[in-house]
C-alpha cells in the first residue's frame, strides 16, 4: 500500500485551529461562568 | 390553558444548542471551510456568527418570550399582517421534519452494518444501489425500501414519545440524554481521528489559511450561510423555544453561549471529519477522497474510512452513526415541536391531540423518502428549502422586524432579565447588515437557479419538488393565517 510522508502542521494551521477553539470554547466557557455568577444554571 | 415552562435554565439551553447542533454541523461546515479559505474562511465564519448568528438569536429568543407564543402567535401578536410570516416558517420545518427523519433512519441502519461493516469496500455502491435502490429520476420510485421504513418507524416513535411527554417531560429530559451522549462520543472519535496516521495531512488542509480568499465576497456570503443555516434560525424553532422560558429568564447570555457552542462543535467536527480524511489519503499514497461533504461524506466516505482503520473498526463505525442519530434527533425534536406549538396555539387544541395528528400525517408523508427515488426528492427538497425558503424567510423576518417594528421594545424587554445587555451594534447589524448579507445571498439564489437549474433533474422535477413547495408554502401559510384564532389575541403596542 503506497505511504504518503508525515505532514507536520505549519504554524499558521495550528494558529486559525488554536484561534477557532479559544474563540468559540472559550467564548462559551465565560458567557457560562457569568450565567452561574449571575445566577443558577 | 397555562403555557408550559423549561424545568431549569441548562434544560433550555441544552435543548436550544441540541437544535443547532445538527448533521450539517458534522458535514456541511468542515467543507465549506476547506472550500472556502481553510483556516482564512474561520475569520468571515465568526464574523457571521457575531454580527448575525448571535443578533438574529437574541431578537428571536426575546420576541418569543415576550409574546410567548410559537412563530404564527408571535408575529400575529406583533402585527396580524405578519401571522402569514410564522406560518411559512412551520410549513418549513414541516417539510424538513419529513424529510429529516429519513437521514436519521438511514443512520440507524448504518449503526446495524457498522458491526460488521457489511457495506464492504465499495461504499458508495452499496449506499445508493444495496441499500437506497437508488433509481434515475424522482418520479421512478420502485417502491418503498423495507429496512428504511422499519428505521424511520423508530424515529417517528421516539419522537412522538418526546413530543407527547410535552416540554419539560420530554423534550428536556431528550436533550439532557442526547447532547452529553453526542459530546463524549464526539470527543472519544476526536481523540482516535487525530492519533491516526495522516490526520496531521487532513488537518492542514483544513487550517492552512489561504488569506487571499477574505477579499473574495463569496466567502463572506458562504460563512454568513453557513452561520445562518447550522442555528436553526428563521424556522420558527428558537422563536417557539424562548416562548417556553419562565417570565425572569436570561435572553442575551442565552444566545451567546448557544452561538459559541453550536460553533465550537462544528469546529471539533471539522477536526474529527478531516482527521479521518487525512488518513484516508495517508492510506491511499495522497489521493483526496472523492465525497467530502453532505450525506456521501457520512454514508459513504467514512465508511470507506472505517474499513481501513488498523483496528476499533466496528467501535469507531458504531459510534459515528449513534452521533448522526443523537444530533439528527435532537434537531427532529426541535423541528416537529416547532409545528406542533403553532397548531396548538391557533386552534387551542391539546398537546396529545396534535402530536398524534402531526406524527401520523407526517409519518405518512416521509414514506416517499423511503423509496428507490427517495435520496433526489430529498436533494431537490432540501435545496430548494435551504436556498429559497430559509433565505427568503429569514430576509423578510429582519426587514419587517428591523423596519418596521420598534427594535428598542425588544430590548426594552430582554434588558432587565438578560446576564448582560446589548448596545447599538445588534440594531445596526438586524437593520442593516444582516438584511444585506441575505439579500445579496437571496438574489444570487434566485439567479443561480434561474441560469441554471439545479443538478440534472428535469424541469417538471424541479416545478414540483423545489419551486412548487415553495410556492405552496407560502399559499398554504396565507391562507392559515386568514383563519380566526380560537382564543384571542395579545397584540402588542
Amino acid at each position: 500500500m503506497p505511504e504518503e510522508k508525515e505532514v507536520i502542521l505549519t504554524f499558521g494551521a495550528i494558529l486559525m485551529m488554536m484561534f477557532g477553539i479559544s474563540l468559540t470554547w472559550g467564548g462559551a466557557s465565560v458567557c457560562i461562568a457569568i450565567a452561574i455568577k449571575k445566577r443558577n444554571i | 390553558m397555562k403555557r408550559e415552562q423549561w424545568g431549569s435554565r441548562s434544560g433550555f439551553i441544552l435543548s436550544a444548542v441540541g437544535s443547532a447542533i445538527g448533521l450539517g454541523n458534522i458535514w456541511r461546515f468542515p467543507y465549506m471551510a476547506y472550500d472556502n479559505g481553510g483556516g482564512a474562511f474561520l475569520i468571515p465564519y465568526f464574523f457571521a456568527l457575531l454580527t448575525a448568528g448571535i443578533p438574529i438569536l437574541i431578537l428571536e429568543f426575546g420576541i418569543g418570550h415576550k409574546m410567548k407564543g410559537s412563530a404564527p402567535l408571535t408575529f400575529a401578536s406583533l402585527n396580524k399582517r405578519w401571522e402569514w410570516l410564522g406560518w411559512w416558517q412551520l410549513a418549513i420545518s414541516f417539510v424538513i421534519s419529513v424529510y429529516y427523519v429519513v437521514i436519521i433512519g438511514w443512520a440507524f441502519n448504518y449503526i446495524w452494518f457498522s458491526l460488521s461493516q457489511s457495506w464492504g469496500a465499495d461504499t458508495i455502491a452499496f449506499f445508493t444501489e444495496n441499500f437506497l435502490g437508488l433509481t434515475g429520476s424522482p418520479f421512478d420510485f420502485d417502491g418503498i425500501r423495507a429496512p428504511i421504513v422499519f428505521t424511520v418507524l423508530i424515529v417517528w416513535t421516539i419522537n412522538f414519545i418526546v413530543l407527547y411527554s410535552g416540554v419539560k417531560k420530554g423534550i428536556e429530559v431528550s436533550n439532557k440524554i442526547f447532547m452529553p451522549i453526542l459530546i463524549i462520543i464526539l470527543l472519544i472519535l476526536l481523540i482516535r481521528s487525530v492519533t491516526l496516521p495522516g490526520a496531521s495531512k487532513g488537518l492542514e488542509l483544513l487550517f492552512k489559511p489561504d488569506f487571499s480568499r477574505i477579499l473574495d465576497a463569496g466567502v463572506w456570503v458562504a460563512a454568513y450561510g453557513q452561520i445562518f443555516f447550522s442555528l436553526s434560525i428563521a424556522f420558527g424553532i428558537m422563536i417557539c423555544y424562548s416562548s417556553y422560558l419562565p417570565d425572569k429568564s436570561d435572553i442575551v447570555n442565552n444566545a451567546f453561549i448557544t452561538g459559541f457552542l453550536n460553533c465550537g462543535f462544528s469546529l471539533l467536527s471539522g477536526i474529527t471529519v478531516f482527521g479521518i480524511i487525512g488518513f484516508m489519503m495517508h492510506q491511499s499514497g495522497g489521493e483526496l477522497p472523492a465525497k467530502l461533504s453532505g450525506v456521501f461524506l457520512a454514508f459513504a466516505t467514512l465508511p470507506e474510512a472505517v474499513n481501513q482503520l488498523p483496528f476499533m473498526q466496528t467501535f469507531v463505525g458504531v459510534l459515528f452513526f449513534i452521533s448522526i442519530v443523537c444530533a439528527g434527533m435532537s434537531s427532529e425534536i426541535s423541528i416537529s415541536e416547532t409545528v406542533v406549538s403553532g397548531i396548538m396555539d391557533k386552534f387551542n387544541l391539546s398537546r396529545k391531540k396534535v402530536v398524534t395528528g402531526y406524527c401520523l400525517t407526517a409519518g405518512l408523508l416521509s414514506l416517499i423518502f423511503t423509496t428507490g427515488s427517495g435520496l433526489l426528492i430529498l436533494d431537490i427538497v432540501d435545496h430548494f428549502i435551504n436556498n429559497f425558503n430559509i433565505v427568503f424567510a429569514g430576509l423578510i423576518e429582519v426587514i419587517l422586524l428591523g423596519w418596521f417594528f420598534n427594535l428598542n421594545s425588544v430590548k426594552d424587554h430582554i434588558h432587565p432579565i438578560s446576564d448582560f445587555n446589548v448596545g447599538a451594534w445588534w440594531n445596526f447589524c438586524i437593520k442593516i447588515l444582516t438584511p444585506i448579507v441575505l439579500g445579496i445571498t437571496a438574489v444570487q439564489n434566485f439567479i443561480g437557479d434561474i441560469k441554471t437549474p439545479y443538478g440534472d433533474y428535469s424541469f417538471a422535477a424541479l416545478a414540483g419538488l423545489g419551486w412548487g413547495v415553495w410556492v405552496s408554502a407560502i399559499v398554504l401559510s396565507l391562507i392559515l393565517s386568514l383563519i380566526k384564532w380560537k382564543k384571542p389575541l395579545k397584540i402588542d403596542h
